[in-house]
């Protein structure tokens, strides 16, 4: 799986972004993978509210769906439409298609997230 | 003992048990600890030949009165329509009603061809973009609507009309006290949805605005002004519920408005049976696919790029999505979708049409005639479809009993439902009354 | 076989028509002058056109690319595809059951309300309950009103702090979905090795929040809950009802009783346990049972006798409402009806003891070419874990597909979801011992094809109308109506 340095990870294999004040969310590797060919991607509105852990996204392939969770809390401001057409975008480019992009509500929880190394190691233990 | 149903011979028994290593099938049954061991026989009765069970069960269907022995004026949601012999000889065909859902596409390309052929008829009927392969019938389709609605704008209120069938607004009751969503009715102004009650209870919270036309009285309802109403709520959803057969000569919901589409398909090929099982059915616009309950077809090629039919979007539904699913529907009205299909390309682009209009015209003359002595009067003064409201100061039961001496199955007592329509009756006349039964309607009620 | 490729929409022909009404014997007004114009539709019906012979060969042509149980053997777990009678379609189309208004009078329905009370007082004794509801539409539709049924009764004794329903994770999707339809959260527990509910995590997850536990049992692995007296005795310790999936209610029939093992509420799908036809996915009937302490929250109406008349009663003060129109699936209760008269007390238990025989009969020798994770005594079905094999490239998808070039129609595959590579087997009683050892025969040649050519059984089905149609294309660009 491909782990890509500089981006902030979570367990449910989101990443993160981060651009001064704001933030942007994707899948991550791993993600894509296990849920195979994905066939549809659903995004939030501009301007919804997300706290942290809060289901913002589904991303469904043909046997399965999984809900994509935002990593730290924020405001939508900007949606990656570009996936709505070619949700496959995502399976061929995990982390150069980035599905919202947020205005951070709290930079802190931004230290919660685990960094490339450490991700890759909770990946390790994952398998 | 041997039985029809069950092949196995006692000496098939002996080899099979010898393979599995046990002495009897009594130890099969070993897991399921003693004290749960029924040790008594069920309290049923033994096992019956097939002329005992036929002879029974057609004693029990005469004491029955069915339509064959009485002319039906009766409606309600569940109409006498002229269904052609073809229907019911093709849905026969037991590779069609033997077979299970079709998840294995490459051998049920029958069953997800004629879906696929559903589907269309339903979007051409209704004018909108998607529809799935059903529901169980008409007052779940409504609810199930409701529901969607309710996922697609993350709000808890539903707004329905007091003419929308009475079923149908109490099961919406059932499933939203559960779910903690609040139902809101709007009541009736001379027979139809009350629009200037509507529009102060539409907001900013509103779900989904539900309505029924023709309603529950018959009346045609003005969806194009009540959508607008009902778009006056951010993201809410406008649902209609609609008589198929309607559609053939009225505008269809997607010109007016309307977002999703539902309604009963009984009177579209299936008998009444006492209630069911009928066919629910759902159509919306794109907008809405992704939050449609139940199965849906689509159309692809296989490896060798030959067109094939499969089911599709499934991760929309209770199998792959779990508590997540818009619905918990798995079983459907499969084969009553065949019916209503086989039933819509045998009518045809003509044929539906010619029902539609021969109900209209006969229900029309029934209402000219049931008035024309003064002693019944018209309910309500609106354009209606197939069906009409009459009241008069003769007691409803004894109009049904005096009906009934006659042969004739009277209409819907409305004082159960609204009971400030004490009296009040509503009857349905489709295509298949004649000239002679409505007259005699007409003059058993004008003897009472 | 004929090769017919149409859509019935390309058969139509401007001018044909397949159907022939009367001539109208009413005054032939301008429907214009009895409906304003603002509401009638100026655009022609986009219909086909055909005649008569065209629909019928065209859907015989579709009948003929569909397999069902009269086609051949259909031991897809969990749905218990057993041969469905014909007698009872005969008498669901009897004229006095057929053409019934469900509004006539009671005077003129005696008969459909007796055959109802009759058939509801069987089914009560075959579950051990004391009132059936013959009103849900469908299995997953009967899970919905039983757990509606006990969320009437926390709610009637206040007690609205249980907001949880706990459903093992070997569970069908229906559950988890019909708990939160029923407007419940989920909690899952594991299943121990065995795949039995691990009693321990049980009791770690109850408590005052608990409405209920939902579980099948046999459980979706065909196995017994040995311990279902344990389960029941801490949910009900809890304060939480036991909700009973009849879904493999065949493997019990006579047997045991859900009401007996101490479930409070039962569905049966009688399109698997008794016999209906599937229909292509449906109409079923899934009919719920309850013990009395929850009779009064069933929905209304139920049906009743009063010395020799039969009445539907809906006056339940604290019935959970309406959950569909009318009264049920009539026409399908009475293919039930049929059912439970023909086999009687004595066919029913027979039924279950041969379906179980079979199931393990095919277990004990299949277990020798494949992986069987879980090796016990099954109940009506079994299931197994893809190849021994277990790095083999051929998947359970594989070996599903290739089943069809055999001529049988696959088992449940990819389902319970705890078992990786699952193929799920249920043979039924209607099948006769030389038609379960054709099917061993056929899967024994698949475990070798997947050893010595595991391409073919990857190129699988090389003879179908139709091989593996491309699912994510249907998916990423959906064509869900024929637009000509």
């Amino acid at each position: 799986m491909k782990v890509e340095k500089d981006l902030l990870y979570t367990n449910d294999h989101e990443w993160v972004k981060v651009e001064g004040e704001f933030a942007y969310v994707g899948i991550a590797d791993y993600a894509q993978h296990s849920l195979g060919d994905i066939v549809y991607v659903e995004l939030p509105e501009v301007d919804d509210e997300f706290e942290k852990e809060e289901a913002f996204s589904a991303v469904e392939s043909v046997k399965a769906a999984a809900d994509v969770f935002m990593p730290v809390g924020g405001k939508v401001v900007e949606l990656n439409e570009e996936l709505i057409d070619e949700p496959a975008l995502l399976n061929t480019d995990p982390y150069g298609n980035w599905m919202v992009k947020i205005e951070l509500a709290n930079k802190e929880e931004l230290d919660e997230l685990m960094n490339s190394e450490d991700y890759e190691k909770f990946l390790a233990e994952e398998e | 003992m041997m039985h029809p149903y069950i092949p196995t011979t006692h000496e098939d028994e002996q080899e099979m048990l010898k393979v599995i290593g046990r002495e009897s099938i009594e130890e099969l049954f070993s897991d399921i600890p003693e004290e749960f061991r029924l040790s008594r026989e069920l309290n049923l009765p033994g096992a019956k030949s097939e002329l005992e069970v036929s002879s029974y069960l057609n004693s029990l269907a005469k004491q029955n009165r069915s339509l064959s022995e009485m002319t039906c004026f009766l409606g309600a949601g569940a109409y006498d329509h002229y269904i052609p012999t073809i229907v019911d000889e093709l849905i026969s065909r037991s590779e069609f009603y033997t077979s299970y859902t079709p998840y294995q596409p490459e051998i049920s390309q029958g069953t997800l061809q004629y879906i696929f052929e559903y589907q269309t008829l339903i979007c051409n009927l209704t004018g909108m973009d998607v529809a799935n392969a059903s529901l169980y019938d008409g007052g779940t389709a409504v609810t199930e609507a409701a529901l969607m609605a309710v996922s697609h704008s993350r709000k808890d209120e539903i707004i329905v009309s007091k003419a929308v069938k009475p079923e149908a607004r109490q099961i919406l009751k059932t499933y939203a006290h559960m779910q903690g969503l609040t139902v809101v009715e709007v009541d009736l102004k001379d027979g139809v949805t009350d629009l200037e009650e509507l529009d102060s209870k539409v907001s900013d919270n509103t779900a989904a605005v539900i309505v029924q036309s023709p309603n529950f009285f018959g009346i045609i309802e003005d969806l194009k002004a009540t959508g607008e109403i009902a778009h006056k709520g951010k993201k809410t959803v406008f649902i209609a519920s609609v008589d198929p057969i309607s559609l053939a000569i009225l505008k269809k919901p997607v010109d007016l408005g309307v977002d999703v589409v539902v309604g009963d398909a009984q009177g579209m090929g299936i008998p009444l049976s006492f209630g069911g099982p009928y066919l629910g059915f759902i159509a919306s616009k794109n907008d809405y696919l992704r939050k449609l309950p139940g199965r849906i077809v689509g159309e692809t090629v296989d490896k060798n790029g030959k067109r094939s039919f499969v089911l599709t979007l499934t991760a929309r539904e209770q199998h792959i999505r779990r508590e997540k699913a818009t619905s918990n529907i798995c079983s459907n009205q499969g084969l009553n979708s065949l019916a209503a299909t086989i039933y819509m390309v045998t009518m045809g682009k003509e044929g539906l049409k010619e029902v539609a209009l021969q109900s209209t015209k006969k229900a029309h003359y029934a209402l000219e005639k049931l008035i024309a002595s003064g002693k019944y009067k018209p309910l309500f003064d609106k354009p209606f479809f197939k069906e009409f409201a009459v009241t008069s100061d003769v007691d409803v039961n004894k109009i049904q009993e005096s009906l009934l001496e006659e042969n004739i199955i009277g209409g819907y007592n409305l004082g159960k439902d609204y009971p400030q329509y004490e009296n009040a009756v509503l009857y349905a006349v489709t295509e298949k009354r004649t000239k002679e039964e409505i007259d005699k309607l007409s003059s058993v009620l004008e003897g009472i | 076989m004929r090769k017919y490729d149409k859509l019935i929409f390309e058969l139509s022909k401007p001018g044909r028509k397949a159907y022939n009404l009367p001539e109208l014997d009413v005054e032939d007004k301008d429907v214009k002058s009895l409906i304003p114009e603002e509401f009638l539709s100026d655009e022609e019906l986009n219909f086909p056109e055909l005649f008569e012979v065209d629909v019928v060969r065209h859907y015989t042509n579709l009948s003929d690319k569909n397999y069902g149980v009269d086609t051949g053997f259909y031991p897809l777990g969990s749905c218990t595809m057993k041969y469905n009678p014909k007698i009872n379609e005969v008498a669901a189309r009897i004229d006095g059951f057929a053409n019934l208004h469900p509004y006539q009078a009671e005077e003129t329905i005696q008969g459909a309300l007796r055959l109802m009370y009759e058939l509801d007082e069987s089914l009560a004794e075959i579950a051990g309950m004391d009132k059936m509801s013959l009103q849900p539409a469908a299995g997953a539709h009967g899970e919905l009103t039983g757990i509606m049924v006990i969320k009437s009764y926390h709610e009637k004794n206040g007690d609205h702090h249980r907001n949880k329903l706990i459903v093992p994770d070997s569970a069908h999707g229906t559950n988890p979905a019909t708990a939160a339809m029923a407007g419940y959260k989920i909690v899952e527990v594991k299943s121990n090795k065995n795949g039995l509910v691990d009693i321990e995590a049980l009791k770690a997850v109850v408590g005052d929040d608990t409405a209920g536990l939902m579980l099948t049992n046999p459980n979706t692995l065909g196995i017994f809950e040995k311990e279902i007296k344990q389960i029941a005795e801490v949910v009900h310790g809890a304060g939480g009802q036991l909700y009973y999936d009849g879904a493999n209610a065949n493997a019990i029939l006579g047997h045991a009783r859900p009401g007996d093992m101490g479930f409070d509420v039962v569905h049966f799908n009688v399109h698997k346990t008794f016999s209906t036809p599937h229909g292509g996915g449906g109409p079923g009937a899934g009919p719920i049972g309850v013990k009395k302490h929850l009779e009064e929250f069933l929905p209304v109406p139920v049906v009743r006798k009063d010395g020799e008349r039969y009445y539907l009663d809906y006056d339940l003060p604290n019935s959970l409402g309406k959950v569909k129109d009318f009264f049920g699936h009539f026409g399908i209760l009475v293919r039930t009806f049929a059912y439970v008269l023909t086999m009687g007390k004595d066919g029913l238990r027979r039924a279950s003891s041969i379906a179980v025989l079979n199931a393990n009969y095919m277990a004990s020798i299949l277990k020798e070419h494949y992986y069987l994770p879980i090796d016990t005594i099954f109940k009506h079905e079994f299931v197994l874990g893809g190849l021994k094999d277990t790095l083999s490239e051929v998947s359970t998808l594989d070996i599903a597909k290739r089943l069809l070039d055999l001529g049988y129609h696959p088992p449940t595959v990819y389902f319970p979801l705890i078992i990786n590579q699952a193929i799920m087997i249920e043979p039924t009683e209607t099948e006769s011992k030389e038609t379960l050892d054709e099917f061993i025969e056929a899967m024994i040649q698949i475990a070798g094809e997947a050893e010595e050519d595991p391409q073919l059984v990857k190129d699988a089905p090389h003879n179908t109308i139709v091989s593996r149609p491309d699912e994510t294309r249907a998916a990423r660009n959906p064509i869900l109506k024929y637009e000509g």
